[in-house]
């Protein structure tokens, strides 16, 4: 009976063997393992074995929780550029689709817009006479206007496939890293992350580094000496950047890029939530900005 | 009203009285400086079960399997008053949380592990007085019962059920006729109580094996 127990044949020392055990093993049924372990001698007493068993059972929840959550912040790499390769494939098919569209069709647009409108025709109807009551907008009605309707539908599906990404990242992503996805939004975060190839690697980066992340082609130029240093990288999306004048842009993406390092680091090590790290950048991002109205003077 | 557990009292924190354990802070709960901290019944089934007066045969001391112990709020004061506390949780997420809780006290053991798969935890929990079981999944009443070998023959089953994670569009009441009536092949159930008003469609169950 004893076989099944976690402590079964541990060399009482070894605690990631213990661990292991803990996170590996099974049992059909269970059994006063403090005693049985006390009986085998294995334990000197209850006491000493419910201190290994804590030291086993926190050894093993903090492996078995690393390596899950390190596991979902590699699908959300994935899942952003999945994202990206959705959008701008819509996008560059749905050219395509408004170019050919408007060749056939009275009333051209543009983009995965008109793409949608175009997939909202039935393509059944060919060689149905055009209707007034349609608004005057001619009805397919050869190979060629199916061949264009089918086109655009799988421009549809893709931005749609694109918004599905976009909400599993949305909901994945602040259990990742719950603090990081709060301060950039969701799908920023998720980008950071994909960028930097994880939570462990973005959140081992200096903020310097976050800051012009998405930003690697101005940088290497810079740093070739043919152009100035690049001021923000993805993190340009963000509201705080967005939202100040270019002249200050490079501070507030210095003051978001530092507190979104933060973040990281406090996903990745601690986990806890930190919204006093959001207050900070508040007021730093609003003294920045102040200086807009100051007329140029320093905060 | 029944006797509160040994190491549950109702104490004056802050500028509110009501539950309370004693022991290190988990969550930015309200503490006072004899080192009791409130036990907010709204945050826990477990403690809504306790303030409306529910028999919960709870002494204080025993030994307790916990199932579904997400982030640790619960099951901290459970490891308060009880003694040997096994915290089970499959979510990797909050099971940072339950970490840094269990890291903070000497008999509380943390598993990252499926409460619907008993075997992958019996070769760690020993058999317990009492079992704690909130889990939000479908299926709740089989999970207390593909759990009932960990119990003791005199043991209790502290059950709460939440109604919308069986059927978001049942109503409550049937959903807990359903979970109660899959129980009672293996529990005879002592008493049952809505929540309300600190949960809304919960239902707290004390139960014990047949």
């Amino acid at each position: 009976m004893t076989d099944d127990a976690w402590f079964a044949d541990l060399d009482p020392g070894d605690r990631a063997a213990a661990a292991d055990r803990i996170r590996e093993g099974s049992a059909e049924s269970p059994a006063d393992w403090p005693a049985l372990a006390v009986e085998a001698g294995v334990s000197a007493d209850e006491a000493e074995y419910y201190d290994r068993l804590r030291g086993a059972t926190l050894a093993a929840g903090r492996a078995a929780a690393s390596e899950r959550e390190g596991a979902v912040d590699q699908q959300l790499v994935h899942a952003v550029r999945a994202m990206d390769d959705c959008r701008r494939q819509a996008n560059e098919l749905a050219e395509r689709v408004a170019e050919w569209g408007g060749s056939r069709f009275e009333e051209a647009g543009t983009g995965v817009e008109y793409a949608r409108e175009l997939s909202g025709r039935d393509s059944g109807s060919v060689g149905v006479p055009a209707s007034e009551a349609s608004g005057g907008s001619s009805e397919p009605r050869s190979d060629g206007d199916r061949q264009v309707l089918a086109l655009a539908r799988q421009v549809v599906a893709l931005d749609e496939e694109a918004d599905a990404l976009a909400e599993y990242i949305e909901t994945s992503t602040p259990e990742v890293a719950p603090n990081l996805a709060a301060m950039a939004g969701p799908v920023l975060a998720a980008r950071l992350l994909s960028l930097a190839g994880g939570l462990e690697s973005l959140a081992k980066k200096p903020s310097g580094t976050v800051q012009v992340l998405g930003a690697e082609d101005a940088l290497f130029a810079h740093l070739r000496g043919d152009a100035p240093s690049p001021k923000h990288g993805v993190i340009y999306t963000h509201d705080a950047v967005r939202g100040t004048r270019s002249e200050d842009r490079g501070s507030a993406a210095r003051a978001l890029a530092g507190k979104l390092a933060i973040a990281a680091r406090v996903d990745y090590y601690g986990g806890d939530r930190r919204p006093g790290l959001q207050a900070e950048l508040d007021e730093r991002i609003a003294a920045i900005q102040a200086r807009a109205e100051g007329g140029g003077g320093d905060e | 009203m029944s006797d509160l557990p040994e190491g549950i009292e109702q104490r004056s924190i802050g500028d509110e009285t009501g539950l309370a354990t004693r022991g290190p802070p988990a969550y930015g709960e309200p503490t006072d400086d004899t080192g009791w901290r409130r036990w907010n019944p709204r945050r826990s089934k477990l403690g809504a079960m306790i303030q409306s007066g529910m028999d919960t045969g709870l002494t204080g001391g025993e030994t307790v399997l916990y199932l579904g112990a997400a982030a640790g709020t619960t099951v901290s004061h459970v490891a308060d008053f009880a003694g040997p506390t096994y915290a089970v949780e499959f979510a990797a997420r909050p099971v940072r949380d339950l970490l840094d809780v269990a890291e903070d006290r000497q008999r509380l053991f943390p598993l990252l592990k499926d409460a619907r798969k008993p075997e992958t935890y019996a070769h760690v929990v020993e058999p317990v007085d009492v079992i704690i079981q909130d889990v939000a999944t479908r299926g709740q009443a089989e999970v207390a019962l593909t759990n009932r070998g960990f119990l003791h023959e005199d043991g209790r089953l502290l059950l709460a059920v939440k109604a919308r994670s069986e059927d978001v569009t049942a109503d409550p009441e049937t959903v807990f006729d359903e979970v109660v009536g899959t129980l009672e092949s293996e529990y005879e159930v002592l008493e049952r109580q809505r929540l309300e008003p600190y949960h809304a469609d919960h239902l707290g169950v004390v139960a014990r094996p047949r």
